[in-house]
């Protein structure tokens, strides 16, 4: 008997994102993307050609930090969203413990997962405070030229913290796309369209297909 | 401004060779300022916004002779007023013209992420290419002097030029052109380094400053533009002039070490995941989507 039956969607899928769930990934995706490439441009002569296809150094330095604003609004809203449901609990520890299986696509073997696995819940963490980190240190360079000479610590703290918080970002993004678009097929379409198969809640997030289905059985 | 009669030797944030570097006889220009004859005068201030063309902006009076607190965008050239109390409880005016030193290693350029916004010519002379900038303020950041200042109305930087474009047409700079005292001199690096050291062994010997000495601080490679101190001990007294100026360690760490490091972790991370899908592929099938497990029914 299910739990949730207002979840199932047809054809034996169930609900995995909400319209605003997905509205605000996408936010956070598109602005992440703008802020990737024009930051990769200030980072490295080698991808500076990345600005001027983005309408030029000038305009990219000036929206950089306004569409900084929309992302580090964007991860907050996630984090209203699913800060509990990010929390760690013993199930994570056991699913550290057998990464290895993980990563050599054995998943039968991993522990059940819920709704997000302990690698997600990293990856949402590890965003959201390398988010917040971009953002503080990222209001330093925005107004660099206002800080009195005295402050100039802070610009020599700033753009140091905010590249090393980028990488740990970019590093984020790098595994997240891996994820969602090559390794677990469905996970793309879900953020998209709102649904995943049953088969695909039962395989990656049994605690989660329990959750709505009231059983662990697999899915007739 | 860009001198097509200048070749340039370094360039900011640019991919690849730099056209003049490694292939100049030119000799490397210097800016000699003696502050023991600097009346303070503003004789220099007047000349720099004048041959510059700056617009005049509004001065602030605090109870000094100085014009202003700092340089700023329009004002290049600004000599700083320090009081000074002797030992014996007398006073003296410490007074010296502040504009850009143009560093041999010039940390506004370490820093600056647009191509070929900040370059040096062969003939030492740090240049901002406002057509480039893009306004980010990061070589505010590398500066070890406080120098570049930034317009706020068109979000790009500004800073004393040397007068690159008198400087290549053979010209001193208009500052030097105006200084009643002579206490400007402008020639090669080699012959002001000369000159000021004669002086300063002058102030020692003949003058009763012990401690007179020149400014050239090798933390930056040198600079382009050199003081003659009454006292080189104390840089500071002459409103906060650094006694070990440097490129920021900050700024040093984020362009060498983190950018390399960063730059490998992309590339290392970008293999690997592309290494792992070529051995391990998709965790499942898009057939398999629809099945449970072991393809049950």
């Amino acid at each position: 008997m299910t739990t949730h039956p207002e979840q199932l969607t047809p054809h034996g899928h169930v609900l995995r994102y909400t319209l605003k769930e997905r509205l605000t990934h996408w936010v956070a995706a598109g602005s992440y993307l703008y802020l990737l490439a024009t930051g990769l441009a200030f980072w490295s002569p080698w991808l500076f050609w990345m600005a001027w296809l983005l309408g030029g150094g000038q305009i990219s330095r000036m929206l950089h930090p306004w569409v900084g604003l929309i992302f580090v609004v964007a991860v907050t809203d996630m984090f209203v969203m699913w800060w509990r449901q990010m929390e760690f609990t013993a199930v994570d520890r056991a699913w550290w413990k057998s990464l290895n299986y993980y990563i050599t696509n054995q998943d039968e073997k991993m522990p059940p997962a819920g709704r997000y696995n302990a690698g997600q819940k990293l990856l949402f963490w590890s965003f959201f405070f390398a988010g917040w980190v971009l953002l503080l240190s990222g209001l330093v360079l925005w107004f660099s030229d206002r800080l009195p000479w005295s402050w100039r610590w802070l610009r020599y703290a700033a753009v140091l913290i905010h590249p090393i918080a980028a990488l740990v970002s970019i590093a984020n993004f790098m595994i997240h796309i891996y994820m969602g678009v090559f390794a677990e097929r469905g996970a793309f379409g879900s953020v998209i369209r709102g649904d995943v198969s049953l088969a695909f809640a039962k395989r990656y997030h049994p605690g989660w297909y329990e959750e709505i289905v009231g059983s662990s059985d697999p899915p007739k | 401004m860009s001198q097509a009669t200048l070749r340039i030797q370094k360039m900011s944030g640019h991919a690849g060779s730099v056209p003049g570097h490694d292939g100049q006889r030119e000799f490397t220009v210097c800016k000699l300022i003696d502050t023991t004859t600097c009346i303070g005068c503003k004789a220099c201030e007047v000349a720099c916004m004048e041959w510059n063309d700056l617009p005049f902006g509004e001065t602030v009076f605090d109870n000094t002779y100085q014009t202003m607190p700092e340089t700023r965008w329009n004002y290049w050239n600004l000599i700083l007023f320090n009081e000074h109390e002797k030992e014996d409880g007398s006073l003296m005016w410490l007074m010296r013209k502040n504009q850009c030193m143009h560093c041999a290693e010039p940390g506004c350029l370490a820093a600056c992420p647009a191509d070929g916004a900040i370059v040096q010519y062969t003939n030492g002379v740090v240049d901002f290419q406002q057509d480039h900038c893009i306004g980010c303020g990061y070589c505010i950041t590398g500066c070890p002097f406080d120098i570049p200042k930034m317009n706020p109305k068109t979000n790009r930087v500004f800073k004393c030029t040397l007068c690159a474009d008198r400087v290549s047409e053979s010209l001193e700079p208009a500052c030097i052109k105006s200084c009643p005292t002579g206490c400007l001199h402008f020639g090669s690096k080699d012959d002001m380094k000369d000159l000021a050291e004669k002086r300063a062994k002058q102030l020692r010997d003949d003058y009763g400053f012990a401690n007179a000495g020149v400014y050239d601080p090798p933390g930056v490679g040198g600079t382009g533009v050199i003081y003659v101190l009454h006292d080189a001990t104390q840089p500071e007294l002459y409103g906060g002039l650094p006694s070990n100026p440097k490129i920021p360690l900050s700024v040093k760490l984020w362009k060498h070490p983190l950018k390399w490091l960063g730059n490998l972790a992309i590339a290392g991370g970008l293999i690997g995941l592309f290494v792992h899908y070529l051995r391990f592929g998709p965790k499942a099938r898009e057939e398999e989507d629809i099945r449970p497990f072991g393809g049950q029914q």
